[in-house]
């Protein structure tokens, strides 16, 4: 399986290359670099002052298989669903989008020194949160396991960044179904 | 499982809809989309949800408020929640008074979301709870199809269950509709007759030849029409059990062939000149005072006490009121099945009006008018209009009180001035619904000296 990744609008490439790395190291998926998404004014909503994530998947889905399996875009855009005021990141549950933020796990966004650190493994849960909602899993009651739900950073932080044995069990039976196809 | 939960997402916007049902979704909740509060209604019919999340503001004549309300109509407490991009105090008090479970700004906090779609999940839980355990508990007071938790019915099962396995005689006594015919079968099927035939035969409803015919049988050439030898229902009952239903009806010579069978266990049948005997368990019910009959001479006291050897007065349901829930309930699940309709309870407010009934009808009307209810609605739950027809024919009949001291001229003047004003003074129409000729009619205008 080959997960493709797309940086959108302006982003330090290091943070590219991060999900790459994660994604090869949690999921053991090849990558592939596509084209960045420099262009992200379609996505925005003045009032807010903010970037429709559902927009963003839309844009993503264009970029989908046969050429890669996956596709999950990179931003720093502060993005958002109607409905709340923000999202870390948002997936198609069984399908093969996902975008993923950096603006709000960003210590500075909250008036903070940066870590680089932090910041890092934030965006590995988010990521593989993400990912795995594309493998159909839904949130996971496991407090630690990565499929729980963590509406703030305070919950982010407290889980783990890789899933608990039944998710685990689940990705496989996933991953199996689709190479047995 | 959260996904046994079902959502409904209301909102003209496609974005913000499918949006808000892809995060829930990702929540592991069943999440269905309408794009107007007609169309959510439309869904609302097929099947309860969980929780709905509707917009206030939506085009196509139903907004956000009016669409809660309809769903109020079809379900006596759905999880609504209002939600809106325009907060004002109006609305927001607005909603809350048409009974809005929550009313939300968007946008909101992730968090908020997911803690109200918790809070409200947990209280369905619950109620999911309470209606097993609402089952659980008539299967607690059923005994052999009978539900009752009134002391005088738990003891009747304890009767039941004592004299299931001995011969003798029952007389099961109670009102039409009170469920004679159940505890016979109750008596019959936790006895040691009950693998063998249980018959039951209504005295009531055939002539006397015809009845003697059918309980004893007859010979072939033994009356016209008689065309082959035939077994009657005692010997068909034989080694089980006869019911006997409205013996308070049958002849005198009837009560004496059946003294004669009940002391002797041998009959012949009608033309037949071979006794016949049986070992048959009889049961006997009546709506009627059989001691009374006893004393007016109408029925036989032989008879009467070879019958009440075990006596059981089954009481009206006036007097076990504490069943009506459960009986409704009961009925709610069993005819819904039967007609195929997907009705799941009764609401609070229904349950208030069947406990106010007096039920002259008994059990038996009280399952009719669950059935009535059910084959009508619309709703998935029996709300209290589904028994409107309950409070409608009780004012009605309240009409025909009757003051004390009212003379019968009294009664024929108020009836002669009602009908009158329910025709609009067409005297022709009045005639014919009071029974009597116009010119009839006019002379008692005249005598009442009433106005037309």
């Amino acid at each position: 399986m080959k997960v493709g990744v797309v940086a959108i609008g302006s982003i330090e490439q290091r943070w590219s290359d991060a999900v790459e790395r994660h994604i090869r190291a949690v999921f053991g998926f090849s990558t592939e670099r596509l084209p960045p998404l420099d262009r992200v004014e379609f996505a925005l909503d003045e009032r807010r002052a903010q970037y429709s994530s559902s927009l963003i998947l839309r844009e993503l889905a264009t970029l989908g298989p046969p050429a890669v399996s996956r596709v999950v875009g990179i931003t720093e855009c502060d993005i958002f669903i109607p409905m709340l005021k923000f999202v870390f990141g948002q997936a198609q549950l069984g399908g093969q989008i996902a975008v993923i933020s950096l603006a709000r796990l960003r210590q500075e966004f909250y008036g903070l020194p940066s870590d680089a650190e932090l910041l890092d493994l934030r965006m590995k849960k988010v990521l593989v949160h993400e990912l795995g909602h594309t493998f159909g899993l839904t949130h996971c009651t496991d407090r630690t396991c990565v499929m729980v739900l963590s509406t703030n950073l305070d919950q982010l932080d407290a889980k783990l960044d890789a899933f608990c044995g039944s998710c685990l069990g689940l990705i496989r039976e996933h991953l199996g179904n689709v190479d047995h196809e | 499982m959260k996904s046994q939960w079902a959502i409904l997402v209301v909102d003209d916007e496609d974005i913000m809809r499918d949006s808000m049902a892809a995060w829930l979704r990702e929540d592991g909740y069943t999440v269905h989309t309408a794009s107007t509060g007609r169309e959510a209604l439309e869904l609302a019919r097929k099947r309860d949800f969980a929780l709905y999340f509707v917009d206030l503001k939506m085009p196509g004549g139903i907004d956000g408020i009016q669409t809660m309300v309809e769903l109020k109509k079809l379900y006596p407490d759905p999880a609504v929640v209002i939600v809106t991009a325009y907060a004002t105090v109006d609305t927001a008090i607005m909603a809350m008074k048409q009974g809005a479970y929550e009313y939300i700004v968007k946008p909101c906090n992730p968090e908020e979301i997911s803690l109200l779609v918790e809070r409200v999940i947990k209280v369905k839980n619950l109620q999911r709870e309470n209606l097993l355990l609402k089952k659980k508990l008539t299967r607690k007071y059923s005994f052999q199809d009978i539900i009752s938790k009134n002391q005088k019915m738990q003891e009747i099962f304890q009767l039941v269950r004592e004299v299931s396995s001995l011969r003798s005689t029952v007389l099961i006594q109670g009102e039409s509709g009170t469920g004679k015919e159940l505890i016979a079968r109750a008596i019959h099927f936790s006895g040691d007759r009950a693998d063998k035939p249980f018959v039951c035969v209504s005295c009531a409803a055939l002539a006397e030849t015809l009845l003697e015919s059918e309980l004893f049988g007859h010979e072939k050439g033994s009356f016209t029409g008689a065309i082959g030898r035939k077994k009657g229902k005692f010997e068909l009952a034989h080694e089980g059990t006869i019911f006997l239903d409205e013996i308070g009806d049958i002849s005198s010579k009837l009560q004496m062939d059946l003294l004669r069978v009940i002391q002797e266990r041998t009959f012949f049948r009608v033309g037949g000149s071979e006794e016949i005997q049986v070992d048959t368990r009889v049961i006997a019910a009546t709506n009627k005072d059989l001691q009374k009959a006893v004393a007016d001479g109408t029925f036989r006291d032989d008879l009467y006490y070879r019958l009440n050897v075990i006596n059981i007065q089954i009481p009206p349901l006036r007097e076990r009121r504490e069943d009506i829930p459960l009986l409704a309930r009961n009925f709610v699940e069993q005819i819904s099945h039967e007609v195929g309709k997907e009705v799941e309870d009764i609401s609070e407010g229904a349950l208030k009006i069947l406990l106010d009934h007096d039920w002259p009808g008994n059990v038996r009307e009280l399952e009719n008018a669950v059935e009535r209810a059910i084959v009508t609605t619309k709703t998935r739950v029996l709300l209290e209009e589904a028994f409107s027809f309950l409070v409608n024919g009780k004012k009605e009949k309240k009409g025909f009180d009757i003051p004390a001291g009212m003379s019968l001229e009294d009664l024929e003047r108020e009836a002669i001035t009602v009908t009158m004003q329910r025709t609009e003074g067409n005297v022709k129409e009045a005639a014919s619904i009071l029974g009597i000729d116009r010119s009839t009619l006019y002379d008692k205008i005249k005598k009442y000296n009433l106005a037309r």
